[in-house]
């Protein structure tokens, strides 16, 4: 790489020295190294069209050609043209296999042209796998929706599984075999990491290195055991920057060896969240804890359950609590010591206030104690029937802790159980990092693979593993990894990974089930595995992931009848009696959970990392999707701002969108603050995963890197100043307010109620007129509803919905929805048919928070639809409000009238029309919408179509369930309710006759069809008391 | 044709016309300022200048035509910003050319007779201008309100024009504009025949065009008023547009004929009389707008309706209330100084004035279209709007194609209508009394 030795990459000849190039093609490579290194595949392209190119291609033979019979330079001109076809192949937009292909006559056998097909398979985030059933369309995956036959998805799933479609098709992702900057293939990489292999293979493989990212695969597990019986003195490294380590620590102080907690929410009458955002993605299992804690949310079922929220940063978690408590993440530490000193006495028995940890003294101390009591009280009343859970990123301590009292108040076996842990390594994965970097620095590393992950831009700050990978001699580094990011920058060879959507593999689910992986495309751009590189690594150089898979499980599964075992275990996606059975765990004696957690110093304040709640760790920084995604609690897009309370931004003198200093381990970033109401004071977060170097066209700059601020030693809470410095920064946040009282008036947008209110009188329709004094009377509309064979409607349960935001990734996949960058998004015209808007009340410090999906609400007097001069927006039979996008003219009238705001405009041509990965990413049922065309939700009428023709030829109505909008799928909590309202023995009927119902404005008369249920809080009483 | 009844006997007002003019003269001052004036140094630079903004224009266009319109600020919640601002604005300028020419026509107002013939080309480039913004802007109601109104106007406009042009025809030497304004004048030779035809003509356009002045604004503001926004659906929006486009249109008037009688040298056609009773009109339309704020205010308040009332708290508080409270000041303030005469019959004061007008009338428009968008139903759709250069290049470029296209019409056309004029002269008056017929040459 003739990098420029400034920007801190390596020189070619530092890398691989004697390989001094003298072919043309370096001043094409030159070329492109000019370029930032996010742009290195566009400019590829752009080069692959250069004149200088074309010239070079157009020659019989290169310049170089001359060089052909000086034969130190053979070797040169061999590869020139080598790297000239494959530029050529780039200009492509398919590829032609070598072999006669032939078109099918006869259609494959299941395949109907038109008709979607479903395949299981998994995706796997930090080692836990959700179960899928993904879409195929002419054999080219289309949407992502859960498996519903699987437990740990139940036909749920979460955003990154959704958006993981998008990454497969991204068009920046590493397309090829990378040696040095140049084009090479993986036989020439076999070849050449020959020598090293069988020189280490005397060595026992001590100079070997493999880093990993957690993974809980079985049969990757299996070959990393074979890799290490192929090298004994090899060792296998691990990191996660998101990682389990303190849940597995915690545990082992509690039982002394590592397992897996798992919760079951469905029995658990009373929830204690202590810290653990266990509602939002990243957190395993979120999908299934979001479907028990959603049922559990019935304010018309038997017992309704209370959720109380100690967190340290306002989450989806909190925003859904009965009783949230906004601390530091320290303080929740001490709140749990505390509660854990109150399992001990009576219920009803107050504590003292001298049993409160001394930091949180300094809190509001009385408030506390108060708090803690009545909800150490109810949790002793409903023993059995509670569950505790602590976060991830809490310390050991609080795990432990949580772990007793749940022993404590006999939930185990009940709603908490243990079973061995999912992921395949419990070691610590922040050691195991700083081993591998000891061991770099000490010189003992001659060859390291890194097989995925991204550890030059994820790895603690003082482990300077960039560092350690530049400038230590490592002989030959290999990295596999879906995109050319920040490690295969540093890396000798880079392998492009092949996406879980292309390759064998089996993974792990929460409960320990093991899904398969089966790949619903072949490999985009021959990539490889993380299986067959290791596969390669233990000895087997031509490893075919599938072979692999099966025969690991043919050792499992022995018998004559595999194949039909298989063929099972594919279909359904995971294998059956997999799931872990529950362990019987003993406390460990002398447990040291009384030691009181350090606060931050004078004049510091705790500084937060969490994973963020939209791109995660960066891995998913160049799926727009997922950066257009709002996120949950501030509808922010494509940042990271540093995130602060009211009263702590009046002391700092800061206001959203200023810029902050912080300085932490005498290291300072600048960093844009948002007041986010609820945060507790003393405290700010900062989220992981942005300011990614080299993420591609999507990512790349997008926000702000704390990597470097984040120490292994402080991981997610750490302590650090923070003043303000000078300038601002554009936000671009998707909501315009997110209260519902607005000049001297408060709007009932979400209307709520408490339990006991809601039980005594419930009544959310408002003030409706008698029948006889209007024309447009109840008998008037139902009349029209009744006269068609259906008539469609969807009610949104406000009191199940999390605001996961599921959905929005759900409706935009499913509809084509294009991404508009965050410019756009700044200036209002992001494309989400579907929001889910989120409104805090009460209190700046401890608001209530409600969260309101809000579709089109396909109104039967829909104001839009009058107002259209074109008549592109018309109302169907069945209740829909249609677009017709060849007739819109774009006056954008429709949505200055529309009063729920949910039509969206193509100001420019968002849609990317050119790119040919996206062509195939699209759903072909849904019309591409070009420039000045307004659209908005369809309730999924292509899905609605699809049935119909189903039913029709079957010479029967739609029957009730049978068909499901993309946000309903989605949605793990099962808040969105869509079906035909002209029968009133739907579930959707159902849910619209209960008094929780309302409509969004309905005094509007705008009659919507799609409704929602009011929000039912169940507020402990005696808490109730005490704050009113 | 209108007659100069009754020239007010004894009365102190400024005449309509200096006195000591003959037929001969007026067509020599009028026909000498398309026909003999140079082409000065003042004229080159203000049509260069007109001329470079027309080319921003166009370059704006054609980037909005190539890119689409996120060129502009519009958004969600604002789907519509300047573009529409920009058409209710110049449609209602327009509407004092038409007042001008066809109302006080019909009525009689013979003080109309020198400034009907700018006027009504005011109206028409004016409407050329709201014209564009339908187009670039696609909606079709308009689109047929405006070109109605462009047609009538036109055919207004050079109807009044053919005696003129017949005037100028014989009145110039060169061959070449000899052949343009004969073509124009389409053979008019002046014959009492000829005349008949025409004031016939004449007073059915007027006829036709009469209702045009209500109902075009009409039209445009039940675009508003049919929507459910709160600040679009109210029923007071068509009178209350009409009040406004007069107040705005006379405002414009008064701007442009004050600098053209300057530097014309015309102040002896375009008299005190014109400038003071202009004035008079943008006083009482001016209250008629008010009086429009004031029931908008009230109807908010006394309806009860919650996103209404919010409405009033927003204009007054939210984050455009420097808008509202400027439109009040603009509209509602400074315009009261027209109730003094020495105001009124001072040309710079007016010219001053005319310009606040013209700004308040706008803002109007802005507060109307744009803050009503802004804040509607749904707390979580609260947006904002920021015009980008785009907005502005084709608002000022407007601007620059109606100075422009004024420019030129001062050039080529005679700017007061020649064949009017000579009817307010006292030799006209004259030979009606003794003739009792229609001639007037």
């Amino acid at each position: 790489m003739n990098n420029d030795p400034q920007n801190g990459q390596p020189k070619r000849e530092e890398v691989c020295p004697g390989k001094k190039d003298k072919v043309d093609l370096a001043s094409a490579t030159a070329e492109i190294q000019k370029k930032n290194g996010p742009e290195f595949w566009r400019s590829l392209e752009e080069l692959a069209s250069s004149s200088e190119f074309k010239e070079m291609m157009h020659r019989e033979f290169p310049k170089g050609a001359s060089e052909w019979l000086d034969a130190v330079s053979r070797r040169g001109f061999l590869k020139l043209m080598g790297s000239s076809m494959a530029l050529a192949g780039m200009t492509a937009c398919t590829r032609q296999p070598l072999e006669p292909i032939v078109p099918y006559v006869r259609q494959p056998e299941g395949l109907v042209p038109g008709r979607p097909m479903f395949y299981a398979t998994a995706f796997t985030l930090g080692g836990y796998a959700t179960p899928l059933l993904v879409t195929s369309r002419e054999f080219r995956p289309i949407k992502i929706e859960g498996n519903d036959r699987h437990p740990a998805s139940q036909g749920g799933t979460d955003v990154f599984a959704q958006a993981s479609l998008l990454d497969m098709y991204d068009p920046d992702r590493s397309q090829n075999v990378i040696y040095m900057g140049d084009i090479s293939t993986w036989s020439t990489m076999v070849g050449a990491l020959q020598g090293p292999l069988s020189a280490q293979k005397t060595l026992q493989g001590a100079g070997i290195r493999v880093l990993s990212r957690n993974f809980s695969s079985p049969t990757l597990a299996d070959q990393m055991q074979r890799f290490q019986k192929a090298f004994p003195s090899a060792k296998w490294h691990f990191w996660e920057p998101v990682n389990r380590d303190n849940v597995y620590e915690g545990a082992r102080m509690a039982f002394g060896q590592p397992v897996e907690t798992t919760y079951d929410l469905s029995k658990a009458d009373v929830i204690v969240s202590l810290d653990a955002d266990f509602l939002s993605a990243g957190f395993p299992s979120t999908t299934r804890y979001a479907r028990d804690f959603a049922a559990r949310r019935d304010p018309d079922s038997e017992k309704m359950a209370r959720l109380y929220v100690i967190e340290s940063t306002p989450s989806a978690t909190g925003a859904k609590a009965d009783h949230r408590l906004g601390v530091t993440a320290t303080e929740a530490g001490d709140l749990a010591r505390t509660l854990q000193n109150m399992m001990s006495s009576p219920p009803g028995s107050a504590v003292p206030a001298n049993s409160l940890y001394t930091l949180v003294t300094t809190n509001d101390q009385a408030r506390l104690l108060s708090f803690l009591n009545a909800l150490a009280d109810d949790l002793k009343r409903s023993r059995g029937a509670s569950v505790v859970i602590p976060g991830d990123h809490q310390p050991p301590v609080v795990h432990s802790l949580a772990h007793a009292m749940n022993a404590a108040l006999g939930n185990i076996g009940k709603t908490v159980f243990y079973s061995d842990p999912v992921l395949a390594n419990t070691a610590n994965s922040n050691d195991s990092l700083k081993e591998l970097v000891a061991d770099m620095r000490a010189g003992k590393v001659d060859l390291l693979v890194i097989l995925g992950g991204n550890p030059v831009y994820d790895a603690p700050a003082d482990f300077g593993f960039a560092d350690a990978l530049k400038n230590t001699n490592i002989p030959v580094r290999v990295h596999l990894g879906l995109h050319q990011d920040e490690t295969a920058e540093l890396c000798h060879w880079h392998v492009n990974e092949a996406h879980y959507l292309e390759a064998w593999g089996d993974t792990k689910a929460y409960d320990g089930s093991v899904c398969i992986v089966q790949p619903l495309i072949a490999p985009l751009y021959n990539g490889k595995s993380a299986l067959e590189v290791t596969a390669f690594l233990a000895g087997q150089s031509q490893a075919n992931g599938y072979e692999v898979v099966q025969n690991y499980w043919k050792t499992k599964q022995s018998g004559a009848d595999f194949d039909m075992w298989w063929r099972k275990s594919v279909e359904q996606g995971w294998i059956d009696g997999t799931t872990a059975q529950p362990k019987q765990v003993s406390a460990k004696s002398g447990n040291s959970a009384a030691t009181s957690s350090s606060a931050p110093a004078n004049g510091e304040i705790e500084i937060n990392f969490r994973r963020d709640p939209s791109i995660y760790d960066g891995q998913f920084a160049n799926n727009g999707w997922l950066q257009e995604l709002p996120k949950p609690m501030t509808k922010m897009t494509w940042d990271n701002p540093l995130l602060m309370s009211p009263k702590m931004a009046e002391q700092v003198k800061v206001q959203s969108k200023d810029m902050v200093k912080v300085d932490l381990n005498g290291k300072s970033l600048d960093l844009p603050v948002w007041i986010q109401a609820g945060h507790p004071e003393n405290s700010v977060t900062v989220f992981l995963g942005y300011g990614r170097r080299r993420a591609g066209r999507v990512g790349t700059e997008a926000g702000f890197d704390v990597y470097p601020l984040r120490y292994s030693a402080t991981p997610w809470i750490a302590s650090g100043k923070v003043t303000k410095t000078s300038g601002t920064y554009i936000l671009a946040s998707t909501q315009g307010y997110q209260t519902m009282d607005v000049g001297d008036d408060h709007r009932p947008i979400v209307k709520t109620e408490n339990l006991e209110e809601y039980k005594k009188e419930a009544d959310f329709e408002g003030e409706k007129p008698q029948d006889n004094e209007t024309l447009y009377n109840e008998t008037y509309h139902q009349a029209i509803a009744q006269k068609e064979a259906y008539a469609w409607g969807m009610t949104i349960d406000l009191n199940k919905c999390v605001g996961c935001n599921n959905c929005i990734i759900a409706c935009q996949a499913e509809n084509n929805i294009p991404v508009v960058g965050k410019d756009q998004v700044n200036r209002g015209r992001h494309m989400h048919w579907l929001r889910v808007d989120a409104y805090f009340q009460g209190d700046r410090d401890n608001p209530k928070a409600h969260f309101q999906p809000v579709p089109c609400m396909q109104c039967e007097d829909a104001p839009c639809e009058l107002v259209c001069p074109v008549g592109a927006t018309t109302h169907s039979t069945e209740g829909l409000n249609d677009m017709i996008y060849n007739r819109c003219v774009g006056t954008r009238y429709c949505s200055n009238n529309c009063p729920y705001k949910v039509r969206r405009f193509n100001f420019y041509l968002f849609q990317d029309w050119d790119t040919s990965q996206f062509k195939m990413m699209r759903n072909p049922d849904v019309t591409v919408r070009s420039r000045g065309v307004m659209e908005k939700c369809t309730y999924c009428v292509q899905r609605i179509t699809h049935k119909r023709i189903d039913s029709e030829r079957e010479n029967r109505l739609i029957a009730d369930g049978e068909l499901q909008t993309a946000c309903q799928q989605s949605c793990p909590a099962n808040a969105i309710v869509f079906g035909n309202i002209s029968d009133p023995k739907t579930e959707v009927s159902k849910f619209k006759a209960k008094a929780r119902n309302y409509g969004l404005l309905d005094d509007l008369n705008t009659r919507p069809r799609t409704t929602y249920l009011a929000e039912i809080r169940n507020p402990n009483p005696e808490l109730e008391k005490g704050s009113s | 044709m209108a007659r100069p009844t009754e020239v007010e006997p004894g009365e102190q007002k400024a005449p309509v016309i200096q006195p000591g003019h003959t037929f001969a003269s007026i067509t020599e001052k009028i026909g000498a300022i398309v026909l003999k004036r140079p082409i000065m140094g003042g004229w080159v630079f203000g049509m260069f200048i007109c001329f470079l903004i027309l080319q921003w224009f166009l370059f704006a266009v054609c980037w909005l035509f190539y890119k689409g319109v996120g060129v502009w600020g519009v958004n969600i919640p604002v789907g519509w910003g300047f573009a529409i601002v920009n058409f209710v604005w110049w449609i209602g300028i327009g509407h004092a050319g038409t007042l001008i020419s066809a109302i006080l026509l019909l009525l009689r107002q013979s003080w109309r007779n020198s400034i009907n013939r700018f006027a009504e080309a005011m109206t028409l480039f004016a409407v050329a201008c709201a014209g564009m913004f339908p187009i670039f802007h696609l909606l079709v109601w308009d689109v047929f309100a405006v070109t109605t109104y462009l047609t009538i106007s036109l055919v207004f406009w050079f109807v009044g024009l053919i005696p003129d042009l017949a005037s100028l025809r014989d009145q110039t030497s060169n061959k070449a504009l000899k052949f343009i304004f004969g073509s124009l004048a389409m053979g008019w030779r002046n014959s009492v025949r000829h005349w008949n035809r025409y004031e016939t003509a004449y007073l059915l356009l007027g006829g036709l065009a009469t209702p045009l002045v209500l109902s075009v604004h009409t039209v445009v503001s039940f675009d508003f008023s049919v929507g459910i926004v709160p600040g679009w659906h109210t029923t007071i929006f068509p009178p209350y547009f009409v009040a406004g486009a007069i107040y705005s249109g006379f405002a414009m008037v008064l701007v442009l004929a004050i600098p053209i009688r300057k530097f014309y040298g015309i102040t002896d056609f375009i008299t005190m009389r014109h400038l003071e009773n202009s004035a008079m009109v943008m006083l009482a339309t001016g209250w008629i707008v008010c009086y429009g704020y004031a029931f908008e205010a009230f109807m908010n308040w006394y309806g009860g309706d919650p996103y209404e009332s919010f409405l009033r708290w927003n204009r007054l508080h939210g984050p455009y209330a420097w808008s509202y409270f400027l439109l009040l000041f603009s509209n509602l303030v400074v315009p009261q100084i027209l109730w003094f005469k020495k105001i009124r019959t001072n040309p710079v004061w007016l010219f001053f004035i005319s310009l606040d007008v013209l700004v308040g009338m706008w803002l109007e428009r802005f507060v109307i279209v744009v803050v009503s968008l802004t804040r509607d139903f749904l707390n979580s759709s609260f947006g904002q709007y920021y015009p980008t250069q785009f907005d502005w290049a084709i608002f000022i470029g407007t601007l620059g194609f109606f100075a422009a296209c004024m420019f030129l019409f001062m050039r080529v056309l005679p700017a007061v209508s020649i064949s009017e004029l000579k009817v307010l002269l006292p030799q006209a008056e004259v030979k009606v009394e003794h003739h009792e017929a229609e001639v007037h040459q």
